[in-house]
C-alpha cells in the first residue's frame, strides 16, 4: 500500500514536470502578455523595458530554469492578471468548481444507475427505449448550446432561477460553499445539469451494457437455475460486478468532467477555475495558465490514485501491491 | 480589508444622514472587471470606467463632446503656454483629507511617471501651484489639447498613499506585474467607495456621503458590481432581472432588448474606426496609389454595417468621426465596384492579385465576419484573398511583425481628438519618436506628416480644425487606408434605471449622476 502510494508520488511529480515543459514551451505561441497589461498607445521602446523587466526577453532554458527553481519552492509564479500567486488564486476558485463537479456527479450517479439497470433488465420497455433515444440526443448537444437555452428557458421565459453565478456562499471551516445556502443551492441546478449533461447518457448506456453482459454469464444463469429471487440476483449479483468497469471509467471521466467546466462556467459566469482558465488564455496570463494545467494534472493523478484504491476494495482479487516478478 | 469596511462604515453612516433621497441599489455587469484599482496602472476604458466611480476628474467631457467642471471650477488660459485652473474648495477625499493643488501637483507628476500615461503627458512641462485652489498647467510648446488631458487628471489622495506598506514598498508605485498598494486600495473624491472586491467575480460600491456634488441627482446608494463574460448570458441576466444594467449590449440582441416591454436600450454612434491597412513594404502593387483606390471602392462598407453589423455602426469614410475637429461631412463612403475594376485596368493589374490578410476574432464587435465579407468583395476585383483570423492575444504579435499584406485595426483615440488616429496609424513610421506605430501598411506622405507636426502646436480652433480637415482629404484621396465604420456603443438597463443621461460616447457612466426610479 505505502510502496503503492510512493509510486503514485513520483508518478505524480513526473505527470507535473512534463506539463510544466510543454506549458512553458507554448507560451510564446499564446500572444503576448504585454499587450493585456499596457495601454494601446505605450511606446514600443516602454514595452522593451517592461519585457526585459519581466524577463520575457531571456531565453528559454534561463526563464524554465528560474521557473523550476521557484516551483520546487510551491512558488509556481504570479497572475500578471491578478497580481497573486497564481497557486493562490487557483485554490481560491477551486471549492466553486469542486462543488459544480460534485453537483454534476451526484445527479449523474442518482439518475444513471437506476435508469442503466432498468433499461438492462427491460430492453423492450417504453422506457428503456424513451431513455436510450434521449441519451443520444444528449450527448450530440454541446454543453455550453445546453447551458445558454437552459438560461433562456427556465432564468428568462420562466423566470425560475438565476441566470448566472453562484450566489450566496457561506463559509464552512475555511471552505466557502453553495451548497449550504438556499440561494446558493438555486444556483447549482442549472449549471450542475448542463455539466452533467454529457457524462450522464454516457453512463446510461455503459451500465446498461456492461448489466446485459453479466445477465448473460454463466453465473447469473445458475443463480436463475437455482430459484433465487429475480432482485437478489440482479442487485447483489448482476450489479456487483456491473460497476466495477464503472468505477474506472468514472475515475477516469471525473477528469473530462473539469475539463467540461470550462464552457460551463464560462457560460454561467461562474467563479470557477474552468473559467479562471479560459480568461487567463484570454489575457495571456502564461504564469496562471502553467500552474492551472500542473494543478489540473495532479488533480487527474489523485482521482486516479483514488479510483485504484476503490476498485482494490470492490474487487479483492486486484492487489495493489502485487510483488514484482 | 479593515480599510474598506472602515470606509464602507463611513460611507453607510453619513449616506442616512443625507436625508429625502430615496437609496437604491444599482446591480450591473460589464463583460469584464478593472484590473486594478490604480488609476495610473493601465490607460484603458475599464480603468477610466472605475476612475468615474472612485475619483473625479479636473473636467470631463459631457455628451456632446465638450467640458463640464468637476474638481475644476473654472479654467481660462492666460498665455499660449499656459492653461490656469480654480480647483473647488472644500472637496473631501474617502479618507476625509481635504483636496487641494498639492494633491493636484503630486497626481500630474505620477502621471507623468506611469508607462501607460507618460505618452499623453509628454506634451507637458509641468504643474505649477499659485495658491491652495490655483493650479497652472504649462506646455513646452503651444499645445492645443490641454482641455482634453485634463480630463485625465483624477487627483488622488497624497497623504493617504503617502510612506510605505507592510512589506516596505512605497504606496505610490505604479506596479504592471506584482501586488502593490495602490491597486487594491484607493482613496479618491468620487461618488462611490469600494466596499468589497473579489477579482473577476464582485465588487461592490457605496455612495460616499461626503461627496462633494450635492447639486447630483444621484440617488444610487449601493452598486453591485459583476462581470458576465459571455454575451447571451449578460442579456439573460437583464431580461431575467437578475440585473438592472448591463454593457456592451451584443448586436444579435438589440432589437430583443429594445422590443421588451421590461427594459430600455441606449446606442449611440461611437468614435472607434475599424480599418484594413495595405501593405506597401509587402506589396508593391499596394505603392500604386490605383490599386489602393480600387480597392477602397470594391469595398461595400454600408453593406457590411448593414447586413453584418445589423446598423450597429456607422460606414466611414475617414478617420475622425463626427464631433471631431477632423471630421468632414464631404467625404462619403465610395462602394463603386465598376470603378475599381476600371481602376485596377488602369493600373495594369487587371488579371488581379493574390494578397494575405489577417484579422483579430475576438477584438472588435464582429471582426472575423468583417473580414470574410471584405475577402469576398475583394475578390470580385480579381483581388484572391487568403485569410487567416485569429484570436487578439495571437493577433497583436502578428500586427506587429506586419505578418499579412492586408490587416485590421480598430482605434479609438485617447485624446478624443482627430490628431491622434493620423499620429498612430497613418504617420510615416519612427521607431525613435514612436509615430506611425500602427502603421502597417508603411503608407507615407510628407505634406500629412507635416500637417500633423503642426497642428500639435496650433492652439487656434479654426486654423487646426482647417488642418486637421486637409489631412483627412489627404488621405481619402491617396487612398491610404481601407476604411469600414464607427462601431456603435450600445448600453441597455432595466426601466426605470435612467441610464440615457449619464452614457456617452467615451463610455465612462457617470453613475454617480444615476437616477432610478
Amino acid at each position: 500500500m505505502l510502496a503503492f502510494l510512493i509510486r503514485r508520488l513520483v508518478q505524480a511529480a513526473l505527470v507535473m514536470f512534463v506539463i510544466s515543459i510543454i506549458a512553458f514551451s507554448i507560451q510564446d505561441n499564446l500572444g503576448d502578455p504585454l499587450r493585456e497589461l499596457l495601454g494601446q498607445s505605450v511606446s514600443e521602446k516602454q514595452r522593451q523595458i517592461l519585457r526585459d523587466k519581466m524577463g520575457l526577453n531571456d531565453p528559454f532554458l534561463i526563464q524554465y530554469g528560474r521557473f523550476l527553481k521557484k516551483a520546487i519552492h510551491g512558488d509556481l509564479g504570479t497572475s500578471y492578471f491578478f497580481k497573486r500567486p497564481a497557486v493562490d488564486v487557483i485554490l481560491d476558485k477551486l471549492p466553486a468548481t469542486l462543488e459544480l463537479v460534485f453537483g454534476a456527479s451526484l445527479i449523474i450517479i442518482v439518475f444513471s444507475v437506476p435508469i442503466g439497470v432498468f433499461a438492462a433488465i427491460y430492453p423492450k420497455h417504453w422506457f428503456s427505449k424513451f431513455s436510450m433515444g434521449a441519451s443520444i440526443v444528449g450527448i450530440s448537444i454541446p454543453v455550453f448550446l445546453t447551458a445558454i437555452l437552459s438560461i433562456y428557458v427556465f432564468s428568462v421565459e420562466f423566470g425560475w432561477l438565476p441566470s448566472f453565478g453562484r450566489g450566496e456562499t457561506v463559509d464552512f471551516f475555511g471552505w466557502r460553499t453553495g451548497f449550504l445556502t438556499r440561494d446558493g443551492l438555486v444556483h447549482l441546478i442549472l449549471p450542475c445539469i448542463a455539466l452533467s449533461s454529457i457524462m450522464l447518457p454516457l453512463f446510461i448506456r455503459l451500465i446498461r451494457s456492461e448489466m446485459m453482459e453479466v445477465l448473460e454469464s454463466e453465473y447469473v444463469k445458475f443463480a436463475w437455475a437455482k430459484g433465487l429471487q429475480p432482485r437478489r440476483i440482479w442487485f447483489l449479483h448482476a450489479l456487483k460486478n456491473t460497476l466495477l468497469p464503472v468505477i474506472t471509467v468514472g475515475g477516469v471521466q471525473i477528469g473530462t468532467l473539469i475539463a467540461f467546466t470550462i464552457l460551463t462556467e464560462t457560460v454561467f459566469q461562474w467563479p470557477g477555475m474552468g473559467f479562471l482558465f479560459l480568461e487567463a488564455v484570454n489575457r495571456v496570463d502564461t504564469p496562471l495558465i502553467i500552474a492551472y494545467l500542473i494543478v489540473v494534472g495532479l488533480i487527474f493523478v489523485i482521482t486516479n490514485t483514488i479510483v485504484d484504491l476503490i476498485y482494490g476494495l470492490v474487487n479483492p482479487t486486484v492487489r495493489l501491491t502485487r510483488p514484482q516478478e | 480589508m479593515k480599510r474598506f469596511k472602515a470606509l464602507a462604515a463611513a460611507a453607510l453612516l453619513s449616506a442616512f444622514a443625507l436625508s429625502g433621497v430615496q437609496a437604491r441599489t444599482l446591480k450591473m455587469a460589464y463583460d469584464a472587471d478593472p484590473v486594478s484599482l490604480d488609476p495610473h496602472e493601465q490607460l484603458s476604458g475599464g480603468t477610466l470606467q472605475l476612475s468615474h466611480m472612485i475619483f473625479d476628474p479636473l473636467i470631463r467631457w459631457n455628451q456632446e463632446l465638450g467640458f463640464d467642471p468637476r474638481l475644476a471650477e473654472k479654467w481660462e488660459r492666460i498665455d499660449e503656454k499656459t492653461v490656469r485652473f480654480s480647483l473647488r474648495k472644500g472637496v473631501k477625499f474617502h479618507s476625509g483629507n481635504e483636496m487641494t493643488a498639492l494633491d493636484v501637483r503630486w497626481t500630474f507628476d505620477r502621471l507623468k511617471r506611469s508607462p501607460d500615461f507618460k505618452g499623453i503627458f509628454a506634451p507637458f512641462e509641468a504643474l505649477n501651484i499659485v495658491d491652495k485652489y490655483t493650479i497652472d498647467i504649462v506646455t513646452k510648446e503651444p499645445y492645443p489639447l490641454v482641455l482634453h488631458t485634463a480630463t485625465y487628471i483624477f487627483p488622488m489622495d497624497r497623504k493617504f498613499y503617502d510612506g510605505y506598506d507592510a512589506k516596505g514598498r512605497p504606496k505610490d508605485a505604479i506596479v504592471k506585474h506584482g501586488d502593490a498598494f495602490a491597486s487594491t486600495n484607493a482613496s479618491g473624491t468620487g461618488p462611490f467607495v469600494i466596499t468589497s472586491r473579489e477579482q473577476g467575480v464582485k465588487v461592490e460600491f457605496e455612495r460616499f456621503g461626503d461627496y462633494w456634488d450635492k447639486g447630483s441627482p444621484g440617488n444610487v446608494s449601493k452598486i453591485v458590481f459583476t462581470p458576465i463574460k459571455e454575451d447571451p448570458t449578460r442579456v439573460a441576466a437583464l431580461l431575467s432581472g437578475d440585473v438592472d444594467f448591463i454593457a456592451p449590449v451584443p448586436p444579435a440582441d438589440l432589437q430583443r432588448i429594445d422590443k421588451d416591454p421590461n427594459t430600455d436600450l441606449v446606442t449611440m454612434s461611437g468614435t472607434r474606426i475599424i480599418t484594413f491597412q495595405l501593405n506597401q513594404n509587402r506589396r508593391p502593387e499596394f505603392k500604386d496609389k490605383r490599386v489602393r483606390q480600387a480597392i477602397v471602392h470594391a469595398v461595400n462598407n454600408e453593406g457590411i454595417v448593414e447586413k453584418i453589423m445589423r446598423g450597429f455602426g456607422t460606414a466611414a469614410a475617414q478617420q475622425s468621426p463626427k464631433g471631431y475637429l477632423g471630421y468632414d461631412p464631404k467625404l462619403k463612403p465610395r462602394y463603386d465596384l465598376a470603378k475599381a475594376k476600371q481602376l485596377m485596368m488602369d493600373a495594369g493589374y487587371g488579371n488581379g492579385f493574390s494578397v494575405t490578410m489577417m484579422a483579430p476574432n475576438n477584438r472588435y464587435v464582429n471582426d472575423d465576419k468583417i473580414a470574410e465579407a471584405v475577402a469576398g468583395m475583394l475578390s470580385k476585383i480579381n483581388i484572391k484573398v487568403d485569410l487567416k483570423t485569429m484570436p487578439k492575444a495571437q493577433y497583436w504579435p502578428k500586427f506587429d511583425e506586419r505578418a499579412a499584406d492586408i490587416m485590421m485595426i480598430g482605434w479609438h483615440s485617447d485624446t478624443e481628438d482627430s490628431s491622434n488616429f493620423t499620429e498612430f496609424l497613418l504617420m510615416t513610421p519612427d521607431k525613435e519618436t514612436g509615430y506611425g506605430q500602427y502603421n502597417s501598411g508603411n503608407f507615407s506622405n510628407a505634406k500629412v506628416d507635416e500637417l500633423v507636426l503642426a497642428n500639435q502646436k496650433e492652439t487656434d480652433v479654426k486654423k487646426r480644425t482647417a488642418m486637421l480637415q486637409e489631412i483627412e482629404q489627404i488621405l481619402y484621396d491617396d487612398a491610404a487606408f481601407v476604411p469600414l465604420h464607427w462601431q456603435d456603443r450600445a448600453w441597455a438597463a432595466r426601466k426605470g434605471v435612467e441610464i440615457a443621461p449619464i452614457v456617452n460616447v467615451m463610455n465612462f457612466p457617470y453613475l454617480g449622476d444615476l437616477v432610478i426610479k
